[in-house]
């Protein structure tokens, strides 16, 4: 029994860091139609920048808390720099062009940012150093869940319920929801889409920096690579749970992760991505929208 | 207060109104009428600032508005209710009626500029909770309209607010159209297929075919044209 709660909280674990990052292709997705393939990229650069300022920090002995806060903001804000710069490069150029070609220039984005830190950092593998400490009162349960999973799944409750408090409540938050299901409308009331569209990739990148950090920290190791399959998985977990869904996303994320858990710890780990991704291909048949989006229906 | 001189515009190599002048003074009633495809919606786009255009002027109170960005010339009170009301659809009533008064933040007047429209429409008060996309179209054609009344517009540009909707809804919208400009002193610039209720309302009218203007008058004058009347008012 201890082990199958092992990885279920293992499972839901995985699944909370992928939300951070499906987040932000689903909320991208739900304003603009676009699926931006550089999103794992920003993920990656995210986890980067926490590990530059996290190793300097440590250098100077800085206590372990305001290394972990100030590297977590210095990430933010540069992964949405990095956010808000792609899309009005490689998007917004492309906003009335066919759908085809703001995609290919995501991936194009996303191959020129593996690159790009390919050459400016290294090829290797980093150590990370490690952020979250064993908490010593997590001693009697340590064998069940470690202490950076439950610092992972309270951090992500927490953005969780603030994401939710923005989108419902604020001004910005309605602005993205009205942008998101009538983009011609959202203009004729006087909302400044574009301004919306930026804001959008920034708390999309701001939420994928955040993952960045606390993977690197969970895993211990980082390269320019990592970005590439968290950015796979997190897409197959937004499309799982219903592309443009907000909640469908982290929904579709837990379901993913879980599968991977129970996957790796029932058959063999290296079944977890076959399992995964045959999950991908079983909802696309019978439930093509994923599991909480809406039909898409066009007029013809 | 509008003028819009040799406007030219369209979407990509289609060039949907081609040679467009026209003029509204303050506290008029305005149509423009014409058939599927003149151009009537891409006028009311390019004066909203959502369809470029291509060349010519749009002026509004004496100041271009043609390179503005949309959310500008809203804020300059010129409000559109779209072919097809776009109503938001996930949004409930009220939360459509918020939208509307996006750009405003005066908190008081707006719940009062509520109760204003769900007094010209009692029934959304009514559905005030309820999603958008589950309103009737009548339903929907009074919460645009009331949504686009939320911003406090000087200038109320209305794309085929009776398409779709039965002849008793209709009489409804187009009586509610003169009470909004009578009480409030909103300018009303009405795109209508339904020519003959529109002329019955408006001062002036103008006619676009084929994406020009082709003839302009006072209503009555358009009423009694012989053309016109075989054209659009099916007599």
């Amino acid at each position: 029994m201890d082990y199958f709660i092992e990885l279920f909280l293992g499972g839901i674990t995985r699944g909370a860091i992928y939300a951070l990052i499906a987040l932000g292709y689903t909320m991208v997705y739900g304003i603009i139609g676009l699926i931006n393939f550089a999103h794992g990229e920003i993920y990656m650069i995210g986890a980067f920048t926490s590990f530059i300022v996290a190793t300097v920090l440590s250098i100077y002995g800085f206590p372990l808390l305001a290394i972990v806060l100030i590297a977590g903001v210095a990430a933010v804000i540069w992964s949405s720099a990095y956010g808000y710069t792609v899309e009005k490069i490689a998007y917004k150029p492309l906003r009335h062009a066919p759908r085809l070609s703001p995609l290919i220039s995501a991936i194009g984005m996303s191959v020129f940012l593996q690159n790009y830190v390919l050459l400016a950092q290294t090829s290797d593998f980093l150590p990370f150093p490690e952020l979250i400490p064993e908490f010593a009162f997590m001693e009697p349960v340590a064998h069940i869940i470690g202490s950076s999973d439950i610092i992972i799944l309270i951090t992500t409750a927490v953005i969780m319920i603030i994401l939710t408090v923005v989108i419902k409540f604020t001004r910005v938050g309605k602005a993205m929801r009205a942008t998101a299901q009538d983009r011609t409308m959202a203009m004729l009331v006087g909302i400044n889409v574009n301004r919306i569209i930026s804001a959008t990739f920034i708390i999309g990148s701001a939420l994928a920096a955040i993952g960045g950090l606390l993977i690197a920290s969970h895993v211990g190791q980082i390269n320019f690579y990592i970005g590439f399959l968290a950015g796979i998985k997190a897409f197959t977990a937004a499309v799982l749970g219903g592309i443009g869904s907000i909640p469908g996303a982290v929904l579709g994320s837990l379901v993913l992760g879980l599968t991977e858990s129970f996957a790796t710890g029932y058959v063999s780990s290296d079944y977890e991505d076959v399992f995964a991704f045959s999950l991908l291909v079983l909802i696309l048949i019978f439930k093509p929208s994923g599991l909480l989006g809406k039909a898409e229906t066009k007029k013809v | 207060m509008l003028r819009l001189e040799n406007v030219q515009a369209g979407y990509g190599n289609i060039l949907a109104i081609k040679d467009v002048n026209l003029e509204i003074t303050q506290g008029e009633i305005i149509t423009l009428i014409g058939a599927n495809g003149a151009g009537k919606s891409t006028t009311l786009m390019s004066i909203s600032g959502v369809v470029p255009i291509r060349a010519g002027r749009i002026s509004f109170k004496d100041q271009d508005i043609h390179r503005k960005e949309p959310d500008e010339i809203v804020r300059m009170g010129i409000c559109q209710v779209p072919e097809g009301r776009h109503i938001f659809p996930q949004l409930t009533v009220q939360e459509n009626l918020d939208m509307g008064a996006f750009l405003r933040k005066d908190k008081k007047e707006i719940k009062q500029d509520i109760d204003y429209v769900f007094s010209l429409f009692p029934i959304l008060a009514e559905r005030r909770g309820q999603d958008g996309g589950t309103l009737s179209g009548g339903e929907q054609q009074m919460l645009a309209m009331s949504r686009a009344l939320m911003a406090r517009p000087q200038l109320l540009l209305l794309d085929e607010p009776s398409m779709g909707l039965a002849p008793l809804v209709i009489k409804q919208i187009f009586e509610i159209i003169k009470q909004i400009n009578i009480e409030n002193n909103t300018t009303i610039f009405l795109v209508e297929q339904n020519a003959n209720q529109a002329l019955h309302i408006a001062d002036r009218g103008y006619v676009i075919e084929n994406g020009k203007i082709v003839f302009s008058g006072t209503a009555e004058s358009l009423l009694k044209n012989t053309d016109i009347q075989k054209a659009y008012l099916g007599i």
